[in-house]
């Protein structure tokens, strides 16, 4: 209708069709010349690591301003990964140096980072799993980091598609055996290096000793004790081998339960204040005698934490009035679609209803609930001094979220990096968090979307709901070492209490030590989409030589030469050097980084702006408005 | 019309009597003045903040707890003595009179109803707590206000729910109750009425008894000469014309301008007849590699019966070919294309295909000026007082103003790219080329030519752009005018600015400017303490010397310029900026739309900020003394074994973590 065609004179060619069929056809595709010589491109294998099958004449598109260009090579599938070894000029060249540490490469994608895998039959995209009657023409790889693939097949040889087809899809949607995960022959085929002072390290919880240093950290040794009494997991396989307990408690009430209803330590306040968690007792309807001797066992537990040295307890149930395990699932498959984007025309037939679609996905929404919740514990032990219990029925999920939260809130050492290593191996490895089920890297619930409507909870919170949150925890901890206040989310749509609003408020309104507390902001205007996370494989959305990524290498720029010039004042009796500077090593040429960087590609042309495609929408009950004329003011009084 | 007819020296008389009357603060600049508009309110928890760290440690901004206003004016009254103490604290401008006070309860919408004293002056309205524990202050200009309105009537019961409503031009509203008893809201509603809207009763806005001086003259700093010079300006195919020197050919054109060279005086006069209110084409900027070129115009008098015009198509293709391209002429209509069909109906419309074969148009699908009124309302809406908070997205989404920002960077960014490729010229109309007409030529200038991102250029590009070719800055703020429901206001150049932050949000060292520097300019867009804004085109202000009378914003601003850099600023000659115009990227302007709302004022400056400046300093400090270290190393050859060099033991370290 209006706007259509009219707008994107700039733009290269004009949008097709809008729905995912808009691809150029693979004869107008222009090829790099060399294409058919195939350049070849070594695989890279990890120790370990084997080939299982590969194909050849491979065309992986790539997306550039508007239109897609492909590059021919060879599709490969190892226990390991999916590699596409093509001779693709457009990567960045200097890779190697500047990312030292970089195991997965940039047309890598790992079988456990697969989320879907579509195929193109006649231009149709179709799910594809099992056993396949018919070979699509094309496929397509959505990742659980939400990149994109797309590979056409047209030309490469009719068994090889097969093989390769049937072996993606093997690999990474068959259950798995445990020890058939790659990581077992990677660690068998490299070395181990064993870490030493937790000081320097990480602290991996894994000795008494690392919860006595943890204690003593946070001087919280003089009402909790560090417990041997689960050394080869005799209590309990859940729990870690050692961990924390308010010092009078009876060794022989850990047994009890195997481990439920034992407040376990997670951290120390400076004011004695802790928080701790509990696993609740398992629910016996029926049996009576069962349920009284839990209430008594629990009276008990309570009796001995209520009473001094302990501060009064406030229990947090999380099973009950809190997130549930499938709403976040829920919500983080919907937020994640709207970045799975297949080409230009959907990014921006999507971006005029952006904000209605981010607010449908509740995922923003989910993350302040998350935030505000560890805002309102962090008050309770910062200014009521009372402990403060979670309650659920694992103490492995939420437990593990919201106890990581308030501690990067409250504990600056949560906020570096090794202090920050350290905590999700506290919380989250050995807090039990089940990793294997809630990533399902074992791949068990294939029939999950059947199993959906029936089953429990448990089954359906399977695949990554865990992940996501993990991931804003990280951006915390950037902003954070970027020296930025962590993060500000969404919405709220429930009041805050009058103390924790004055609690919030009063923190809000004093200068910000960085240092000490941090509170994030939870009004609606200050929660955003986290753009380096989720927006980063967007060609779209990329800001060159822009955002954050620009201050931050000024920043690092500046810090270099500071340093530089230190060094000269350091060195001066001996060296006369000229005071001006050579130019920084680091990051030379910002201008031309994305704004996404350090996790973005540069895939396009530097001087070409982006233009949106279609921008033109009804304005609904302002269209009477939109009518009327431009002004015919009478020119006389100028 | 009156609103310009105020005979400067009877309406100085009257309001100077009409105050109590002392004058002759001149040559003062008030220091932390032009904080303007803002309202103080120290955090209501913690109690105020600790006024000033030192600089290394992470001072908290300035910028809100700056309580200068205040200090001013209190050590005026020890100078001043005589006066009555209250009265005193009030800051005023040389040339600001005081009319009244009054005691009343300001309606503050965060923090509930707060006793107060109010002061009125020619300028401004002044409200101080006289409650011990709240510090608030409310220093607001009279040029703010956009409506006051009388709440409750004689029969009104409930607390404070007698007295005035008054609505502003900067998203806000301020809600004082008054006694029922003797006439304080008759007065009161009188007076500001009076020095709100001084247009109405004669009065002179106050610009014109505004008598501050600063070290520099802003109105120097546009000069149209030495502009198009910068732009290598004139040359083989363009040159500059005097024609409009008296605002014969268009009354609402600068005085100067740039034409093709082939087209001749005569050619400009017929071209002139053929464009709506005869703002005929003429350049805006020049590329200075390739040639293409900018221009900008009204839209052609089509009408109805499809007129045409030979003499401005010919005027088209002499555009054209000026750089020597064979390509056509894009021509970028703003309007909807529905919109610019239906202009035909009064004698407007677009340049057909069949007229124009040298020339390709395309619609650029922005509204106008009613529809962007509209949406800022909106905006207004779910931000003030409270901020919208359940469906914040989609509350957000439906005021479409975010959407009409994408639209018109789009725009922006599709002349700029035509123009920096090469390919051909562009020509920009909207209909009478004042509003979206200077938004999309403005933006471009920015993303093409580096030189208006420093402040300096900046200045000249609102002054070009906008001041000089008649954006009708008189009709679109209503200045001194009561009345709010012109249909002739929109918020059309705070638009623009809404563009600028983007950009800057965008790309964070491109600009030399800083967000300050943005809102400074918001704020002085409605006090009407400057004369940069004041008045339709440069005709009419050439008419009210407003150069001679008033003083120009950029004044206060090159006086003190270092408030308003941004210390990422790194300067690149020929970088062409684009913003990208996706909602993933854009984002609602906290710190000025909402930024009367204590709860969400964002952290000036932010911490990476913050931290650079510190490692700017400390930069500036190892110099120096690396400087001294060589001076001395130097003075130890020639004197021998007087003491051993070595760092120095107060040297501060870096810390590369935080």
């Amino acid at each position: 209708m209006l706007g259509k065609g009219v707008v994107g004179g700039g733009g290269g060619t004009k949008a097709p069709k809008p729905s995912f069929v808009s691809y150029v056809r693979p004869e107008e595709i222009h090829t790099n010349e060399k294409e058919v010589t195939e350049k070849e491109v070594t695989l890279h294998l990890l120790p370990g690591e084997q080939l299982l099958c590969e194909a050849s004449t491979v065309l992986k598109y790539v997306q550039e301003d508007s239109c897609q260009r492909g590059i021919y090579g060879k599709l490969v599938c190892t226990d390991f990964k999916i590699a596409f070894l093509g001779d693709d000029d457009s990567a960045l060249d200097n890779d190697e140096t500047q990312f030292k540490n970089k195991v997965i490469g940039e047309n890598d994608i790992t079988l456990h980072c697969v989320d879907q895998i579509y195929g193109v039959f006649d231009e149709k995209k179709k799910t594809l799993f099992g056993q396949l009657k018919k070979y699509p023409e094309k496929l397509i790889i959505h990742c659980k980091d939400l990149r994109v693939f797309h590979f056409c097949l047209r030309y490469t040889k009719e068994e090889e598609v097969k093989r390769i087809v049937s072996g993606i899809i093997h690999h990474t949607q068959a259950p798995k055996l445990l020890k058939r995960l790659f990581l077992f022959s990677y660690a068998a085929a490299a070395q181990n290096h064993a870490a030493t002072d937790p000081r320097n390290h990480t602290v991996m919880f894994d000795t008494l000793k690392d919860w006595c240093w943890e204690l003593e950290r946070t001087k919280g040794s003089v009402k909790y004790k560090a417990v041997s009494v689960n050394e080869g997991y005799k209590v309990c396989e859940r729990l870690p081998a050692y961990f924390v307990v308010p010092t009078p408690l009876p060794e022989e009430d850990l047994s009890r339960f195997q481990g439920h209803g034992i407040p376990l330590w997670c951290w120390s306040c400076h004011n004695g204040c802790a928080l701790l968690k509990m696993s609740a007792l398992p629910k016996k309807e029926q049996d009576d005698g069962l349920s009284q001797m839990q209430k008594s066992f629990l009276d008990g537990i309570y009796k001995t934490i209520h009473r001094p040295p302990y501060e009064i307890v406030k229990t947090e149930d999380l099973s009950s009035n809190f997130l549930s395990l499938q709403d976040i699932q829920t919500a983080y498959s919907k937020f994640k679609q709207l970045f799975l984007i297949d080409n230009s025309t959907e990014f921006w037939d999507t971006d005029i209803k952006w904000f209605s679609l981010l607010e449908s996905s509740s995922w923003l929404d989910i993350i302040r609930r998350c935030l505000k919740k560890a805002i309102e514990i962090t008050e309770c032990l910062e200014a009521q001094n009372v402990n403060v219990l979670l309650l659920e029925e694992n103490a492995s999920d939420l437990c593990c979220l919201v106890s990581s939260l308030v501690q990067v809130m409250m504990d600056p050492h949560c906020r570096t990096r090794i202090g920050f290593q350290s905590l999700v191996q506290k919380e989250w490895i050995m807090g039990g968090h089940s990793f294997l089920d809630r990533c399902n890297h074992l791949r068990q619930s294939d029939k999950e979307e059947h199993q959906r409507q029936l089953s429990l909870p448990l089954t359906q919170s399977k695949s990554s709901p865990k992940r996501g949150f993990f991931r804003e925890e990280t951006d915390h901890l950037i902003k954070n070492l970027l020296g930025k206040r962590i993060s500000k989310l969404i919405n709220s749509s429930d009041e805050l209490h009058d103390n924790l609003r004055e609690f919030y408020d009063s923190w809000h309104s004093k200068p910000t030590d960085y240092h000490g507390l941090l509170l994030p902001h939870i009004e609606g205007p200050e929660i955003k989409v986290w753009a380096q996370r989720y927006l980063r494989w967007i060609p779209e959305a990329q800001i060159l030589g822009g955002g954050r990524a620009a201050t931050v290498s000024k920043l690092l720029e500046m810090m270099e030469e500071v340093e530089r010039l230190q060094e000269k004042i350091d060195a001066r009796p001996h060296g006369q050097g000229a005071l001006l500077a050579e130019a920084p090593l680091l990051l030379r040429g910002s201008a031309r980084l994305s704004a996404l960087f350090p996790f973005a590609l540069l895939q396009r042309h530097p001087s070409k702006p982006v233009l949106p495609t279609s921008g033109w929408k009804a304005l609904g009950d302002e269209e009477d408005l939109a009518k009327r004329e431009d002004e015919f003011v009478d020119l006389g009084d100028v | 019309m009156s609103r310009d007819a105020h005979p400067p020296t009877d309406a100085r008389r009257r309001a100077a009597g009409g105050g109590q009357g002392r004058r002759g603060r001149r040559g003062r600049a008030l220091e932390g003045a032009e904080r303007g508009p803002g309202a103080k309110q120290p955090g209501n928890g913690g109690g105020a903040r600790s006024p000033r760290v030192s600089r290394m440690a992470s001072a908290p901004t300035s910028k809100y707890n700056s309580h200068s206003l205040e200090n001013e004016s209190i050590k005026r009254t020890s100078r001043d003595g005589v006066n009555r103490d209250l009265s005193e604290t009030v800051p005023r401008l040389p040339g600001e009179t005081r009319i009244t006070d009054k005691e009343v309860i300001y309606i503050c919408p965060f923090n509930g109803p707060i006793k107060g004293r109010v002061y009125i002056t020619n300028y401004r309205l002044y409200l101080r707590s006289l409650e011990t524990d709240s510090a608030l202050i409310l220093d607001v200009p009279l040029g703010v206000i956009s409506r006051i309105e009388k709440m409750g009537g004689a029969t009104s019961r409930g607390e404070n729910s007698y007295g005035l409503d008054i609505t502003c031009k900067d998203m806000r509203n301020l809600r004082f109750a008054l006694k029922q008893e003797g006439h304080s809201r008759r007065d009161m509603f009188d007076i500001l009425t009076r020095y709100a809207f001084p247009l109405a009763h004669s009065l002179p806005i106050f610009a014109f008894l505004n008598e501050e001086k600063f070290n520099v003259d802003g109105w120097t700093v546009y000069n149209p000469v030495e502009e198009y010079r910068r732009q290598g300006l004139p040359n083989h195919h363009w040159r500059i014309t005097f024609i409009n020197k008296c605002y014969e050919l268009c009354d609402t054109y600068p005085a100067l301008l740039v034409v093709p060279y082939r087209a001749s005086d005569d050619d400009l006069r017929r071209v002139a007849t053929f464009r709506s209110r005869n703002r005929i084409p003429v350049l805006s900027w020049i590329h200075p590699e390739n040639k293409t070129v900018i221009v900008r115009c009204s839209q052609p008098l089509v009408g109805m019966s499809g007129k045409r015009n030979k003499d401005d198509e010919k005027y088209l293709d002499v555009i054209r070919e000026t750089n020597r391209q064979i390509s056509k002429l894009t021509i970028y209509d703003a309007r909807p294309n529905v919109n610019a069909v239906a202009n035909k109906a009064t004698g407007g419309g677009y340049e057909s295909d069949d007229a124009y074969h040298n020339a390709e148009l395309f619609f650029l699908d922005i509204h106008n000026i009613h529809v962007m009124r509209e949406s800022l309302k909106k905006v207004k809406d779910i931000v003030y007082p409270n901020v919208e908070e359940s469906h914040w997205l989609s509350s957000l989404e439906s005021t479409h103003w975010l959407e009409h920002i994408k639209l018109v960077l789009t725009g922006a960014i599709q002349v700029a790219d035509k123009v920096s490729s090469g390919k051909s010229s562009v020509l920009v109309h909207c209909s009478d080329g004042w509003d979206r007409t200077a938004q999309l030529t403005s933006l471009a200038m920015l993303m093409l030519d580096s030189f208006y991102r420093s402040i300096e250029g900046f200045e000249i590009l609102v002054q070009k752009e906008w001041i000089s070719f008649g954006h009708k800055f008189a009709s679109r703020i209503g200045h001194g005018d009561k009345n709010h429901a012109d249909a002739d206001r929109s918020p059309i150049f705070l638009q623009f600015i809404d563009c600028v932050w983007q950009m800057s949000k965008q790309f964070p060292t491109a600009f030399e400017f800083n967000e300050r520097f943005l809102i400074t300019i918001l704020d002085h867009l409605y006090s009407c303490r400057f004369g940069t804004f004041l008045y339709n085109c440069e005709s009419a202000r050439e008419r009210q010397k407003v150069t001679e009378r008033t003083v120009s914003l950029w004044s206060l601003i090159n006086s003190n310029k270092d408030k308003f850099k941004n210390p990422f600023y790194t300067k690149e000659i020929n970088r062409v900026l684009y913003p990208v115009a996706s909602m993933r990227h854009l984002e609602l302007w906290v710190n000025y739309y909402i930024r009367w709302n204590p709860r969400i004022k964002q952290q000036q400056p932010n911490p990476v900020e913050q931290r650079y400046v510190e490692l700017l300093a400390l930069r500036d400090e190892y110099i120096q003394r690396l400087e001294e270290l060589q001076l001395a190393g130097s003075a130890k050859l020639a004197e021998p074994s007087t003491s051993p060099a070595g760092p120095s033991p107060m040297m501060p370290h870096v810390h590369t973590h935080f």
